[in-house]
């Protein structure tokens, strides 16, 4: 690919596949990765962990440790209870939700195998890690909790004070909100004269499992305390260190360097953090801490977890009237920090695309001895797509339907928009006809049923299956009023300044904080058009507090949509500004001034003034007129007032081996509206990724615990990350309808493959298997799972429980 | 133990630990952080770098076992400026988000091409096994190395 150089005037940048600004540093080594940094005199830490789930602390004698070679000092959770308090959680759902203390380092009680008890600093990260092997930890065990259903029904407690393991019971009814009717009603209507389904579907337990571990880097020798974080969120951890840790907040500066990933795995405030922080307070010493691989599988919070109990309703003529969600979401021991809010962020996506008369959401947040679940990228609403995509297609095999023909009969038409769903949520746009079609012509929709017929004929061995997904979800978080409503702590606003430089070239500084997403490169097409500067000449400045001073980070598809609108209402506000000056300049009216291509010009003249020349007038300030500021620097805030809902619909032709339960995906195709695009090449580097991801969940990835709750997937060994062997070229094209909710018509695209992928996969191999008569097979749907299905079906038996992992399948990769 | 190491072209001679792995001798002896570390499994490959022209993973291989040997790591790949034809590709076909599994992943291409200088797709997917890469889902990086393969044919 060639850049051909045009003038800004000529070639609007927004929607160029322009290449990447932030590549060259990336390609050659030059990285700013938080392991990468020193500080002179820097110490290092190693972290005790608790091997066992859940157990009294009975004693812990450090005296070993500290006399080991190297080691500064050690301190367990008592020593540093004046340095650090407890661990955030800033999205209870209510305020009776039961939220345990969750102590950086343990006090008095382990409530999960990878939990921190005690700290090491030394001179040398090894010398730190050698060090841990030495203390020595007395524990009490107690009975551990694992089992979802079990904990949700009774004991043994994780916190056995409380008598329940039962945080919180959240409901949405669209009967109570006025959205829409009774689901019991309408229930009970069709086991009359309709079609009435239930199933249990289970979200197995995943992990982000971004590249870069997770690392912190703490000095304080300067007046400020400098945090280096692995973060996403480098201005909620300024706020909830100053608190967890009693510092000033205005003695804290947060820097998010280069961040290896984050998938909403670094969306979190974490121990480690606290810990690091603290420590470097305590001794007047730099400090770094950089977590292994294993530590962090085990102790970074995991996604997903959660049993969904459905019961849909229909007519025989395949209109949905009802649909049922009962979940019980695993929160693990403790709360993260926004981790009680995930399954929320799919209750409003149950209904999808589609309009139901009735809809009820109910949800238990369920306390285990495993580690905390957060955000995983699609947070909530992966989840509920999987769900009622599942049931589309089964609801199509009960009505000997199409499965397509059958969405169409129920989703919102194009004409519709804007469209008010049961949930009470107003989608702005969208065209899911239009996605559809283009869909099903560059799959071959048609010919690959007939080919699924002929091969079902023959009773070929190797059986295909078509699987469909015709997602939305709610991106762009989030307007600020709503998220107050669900009791979330903080808004969901973004702010961004623009800075016009005396020789005309522009700093960009923004609130989001990218970790991959390109936000350089896309943030700089927009401002060059909107200023008429050159591409070049914009430098985006983020993820550093004494730059970035104000801002809400990057996840939840949010950056473009909210934090990119900041940006062209500062721009917005620079033109402004400029205009006065510029009038002064040209001795013209400010009335006879239009600004295009970067000038302002003196109507009906090619009189004009850049930018450039106005900016520096302005650094000069020699003549000028009253009440102006000299400068044209601007910032702004944007809180949108509606969520944004890209949509799509992806079709997988799978393969299934019948006598292996192998199973290899021949096609996928991804036609995704996610409104406007401003980079093509970055739009399609994000749907390539979030397609693996959510193709992973469905085929190979899940974290399991033992009985004990030793989580056995705690290596990349067993922690199946799809490789570039285990994963097929994607088919991706767009349509568009663009978002009214914000200048740029942009919808979001960071979760959207994620969201899509999952049910599409899970839905291709059922497909293939209707004739053996599987109808259901749990996630990842490894070849012995599907072996088993089969021979399950055959031997007229019911597909057996979840295999223990390892026993089972210990071989497979 | 002494050990002699020739490092992107310059010669280092330096006493290490015994169990010091190569990639801690690169990272925090001689300052080369272009070299990441992502597991401690020898799975994600992201440490990759070339010793004495193949390719290994450098936390699985001890800094006195690379004693006498020629090291190549990201930051000696681009010659006068100039990228080389792997970087340049992943450039162009957009072949890195995050960019913490690139040093690895370019390293590892590097040395798919030289043994098998014009790989189908199937040869790169399987080649690049041993690298893994949480952003891209591979599309990408697949047809870079396949550019690449052109480029340097």
């Amino acid at each position: 690919m060639t850049i051909t150089e045009e003038s800004p005037e000529t070639t609007l940048e927004v929607g160029r596949a322009r290449l990447r600004k932030e590549d060259q540093r990336l390609l050659t080594g030059r990285t700013r990765f938080t392991d990468n940094l020193s500080v002179p005199g820097m110490l290092y830490l190693g972290m005790v962990r608790s091997p066992i789930a859940h157990a009294k602390i009975t004693s812990i004698d450090v005296a070993e440790a500290k006399a080991s070679p190297g080691v500064i000092a050690v301190f367990t959770g008592a020593d540093l209870a004046d340095d650090v308090g407890p661990m955030p959680c800033g999205w209870p759902l209510s305020p009776e939700d039961k939220v345990p203390d969750y102590y950086p380092v343990a006090r008095e009680e382990v409530n999960f195998a990878g939990e921190i008890v005690a700290v090491v600093v030394a001179r040398s990260a090894a010398a730190a890690r050698d060090a841990t092997e030495l203390v020595d930890v007395d524990y009490e065990d107690e009975q551990v909790v694992l089992d979802l259903e079990a904990a949700a029904a009774g004991s043994p407690y994780v916190h056995p004070d409380w008598e329940t393991n039962v945080s919180t019971h959240w409901v949405f009814d669209s009967a109570e909100a006025g959205t829409g009717g009774d689901v019991k009603d309408e229930i009970d209507k069709a086991r009359q004269d309709g079609i009435v389904l239930q199933r249990t579907f289970r979200q197995q337990r995943l992990i982000p499992a971004f590249m870069e571990p997770r690392s912190f880097l703490v000095d304080p020798t300067g007046d400020q305390i400098v945090f280096w974080s692995s973060t996403q969120v480098p201005h909620f951890l300024r706020v909830f260190t100053a608190i967890a840790t009693s510092t000033p907040e205005h003695k804290i500066r947060v820097i998010a360097p280069d961040v290896g990933g984050g998938f909403g795995g670094k969306l979190e405030v974490t121990p480690e953090e606290f810990i690091t922080f603290a420590v470097a307070k305590k001794l007047g010493k730099p400090v770094k801490y950089t977590e292994t691989r294993s530590e962090s599988l085990q102790g970074a919070h995991h996604g997903r977890d959660q049993v969904q109990r459905l019961t849909l309703a229909a007519t025989k003529e395949g209109k949905v009237t009802a649909l049922h969600v009962d979940l019980l979401a695993n929160m693990g021991a403790y709360m993260g920090l926004v981790g009680p809010a995930i399954p929320i962020l799919g209750a409003y996506m149950y209904n999808a695309i589609y309009k139901f008369a009735a809809y009820r959401f109910e949800v238990k947040n369920i306390l285990t001895n495993m580690v905390r679940t957060d955000a995983y990228r699609g947070a909530g609403r992966p989840e509920a797509t999987f769900a009622i995509e599942r049931l589309m297609d089964d609801l199509a095999v009960e009505l000997d339907m199409d499965p397509l023909e059958l969405r169409a009969k129920n989703w919102i038409t194009a004409e519709e928009f804007p469209f008010t769903t049961v949930a009470g949520f107003e989608y702005d746009s969208g065209n899911y006809e239009a996605a559809t079609a283009r869909a099903k012509e560059l799959f071959d929709y048609d010919g690959l049923r007939a080919e699924q017929a002929e091969r079902r004929a023959r009773k070929d061995p190797v059986q295909l299956g078509i699987g469909i997904s015709t997602y939305t979800e709610q991106c762009g978080l989030a307007p600020s009023r709503i998220l107050g409503r669900l009791n979330y702590i903080a808004g969901g606003w973004e702010h961004a300044e623009v800075r016009m430089l005396p020789l005309g070239t522009v700093e960009v500084v923004v609130g989001t904080s990218p970790h991959g997403q390109g936000h350089e490169t896309a943030w700089s097409q927009i401002v060059a058009d909107k200023l008429g500067v050159a591409f070049e000449d914009v430098e985006v400045l983020h993820g550093d507090t004494q730059v970035a001073q104000r801002g809400l980070d990057t996840y939840g598809s949010r950056s473009l949509v909210v934090g990119a609108t900041a940006v062209l209402k500062a721009a917005d506000k620079v033109i402004e500004k400029a205009k006065p000056i510029a009038a002064h300049m040209l001795e013209a009216s400010e009335d006879d001034l239009e600004f295009r291509g970067g000038h302002f010009w003196v109507k009906g003249t090619d009189t004009g003034k850049s930018l450039a020349e106005i900016a520096f007038a302005a650094l000069q300030a020699h003549a000028w007129p009253e009440g102006i500021e000299p400068n044209l620097d601007s910032s702004a805030s944007f809180d949108p007032d509606v969520y944004s809902y890209p949509h799509g619909t992806h079709l997988a032709a799978i393969e299934v081996d019948t006598e292996t339960g192998a199973v290899a995906i021949r096609s996928y195709v991804a036609v995704d509206d996610i409104g406007k695009v401003v980079n093509p090449m970055i739009v399609e580097g994000q749907v390539h990724g979030g397609l693996t991801q959510g193709i992973a969940q469905a085929l190979f990835e899940e974290a399991v615990y033992d009985e004990n709750g030793t989580l056995v997937t705690g290596s990349f060994v067993d922690y199946l990350v799809p490789s570039a062997a285990d994963t097929v070229d994607y088919v991706t094209d767009r349509t568009e309808s663009p978002a009214v909710s914000n200048e740029l018509g942009a919808k979001g695209v960071g979760e959207a493959g994620t969201i899509a992928s999952t049910p599409a996969i899970v839905n291709g191999i059922l497909d293939a298997l209707r004739p053996f008569g599987v109808t259901d097979i749990e996630m990842p749907c490894t070849p012995m799972r599907v072996w088993k299905a089969i021979r399950g079906a055959e031997d007229s038996e019911t597909p057996s429980e979840a295999q223990p992992h390892f026993d089972a399948e210990g071989g497979q990769a | 133990m002494r050990i002699s190491v020739a490092v992107d072209g310059v010669t280092y001679s330096d006493d290490v630990e015994p169990r010091t792995l190569l990639v801690q001798y690169l990272r925090e002896g001689l300052g080369k952080v272009g070299t990441l570390v992502g597991c401690d499994t020898t799975s994600c490959g992201a440490c990759t770098v070339h010793l004495n022209g193949l390719s290994v993973k450098s936390c699985t291989i001890l800094a006195v076992q690379a004693d006498g040997c020629e090291v190549t790591t990201i930051e000696g790949m681009a010659n006068d400026g100039q990228l080389h034809p792997v970087q340049q590709a992943f450039h162009e076909n957009h072949a890195l988000q995050c960019g913490f599994c690139t040093p690895g992943m370019i390293m590892q291409a590097a040395s798919l091409l030289n043994e098998n200088p014009d790989p189908s797709d199937r040869e790169i997917r399987e080649g690049l096994e041993g690298n893994l890469c949480r952003c891209t889902g591979y599309q990408n990086i697949v047809k870079a190395v396949r550019q690449a393969a052109g480029t340097i044919q």
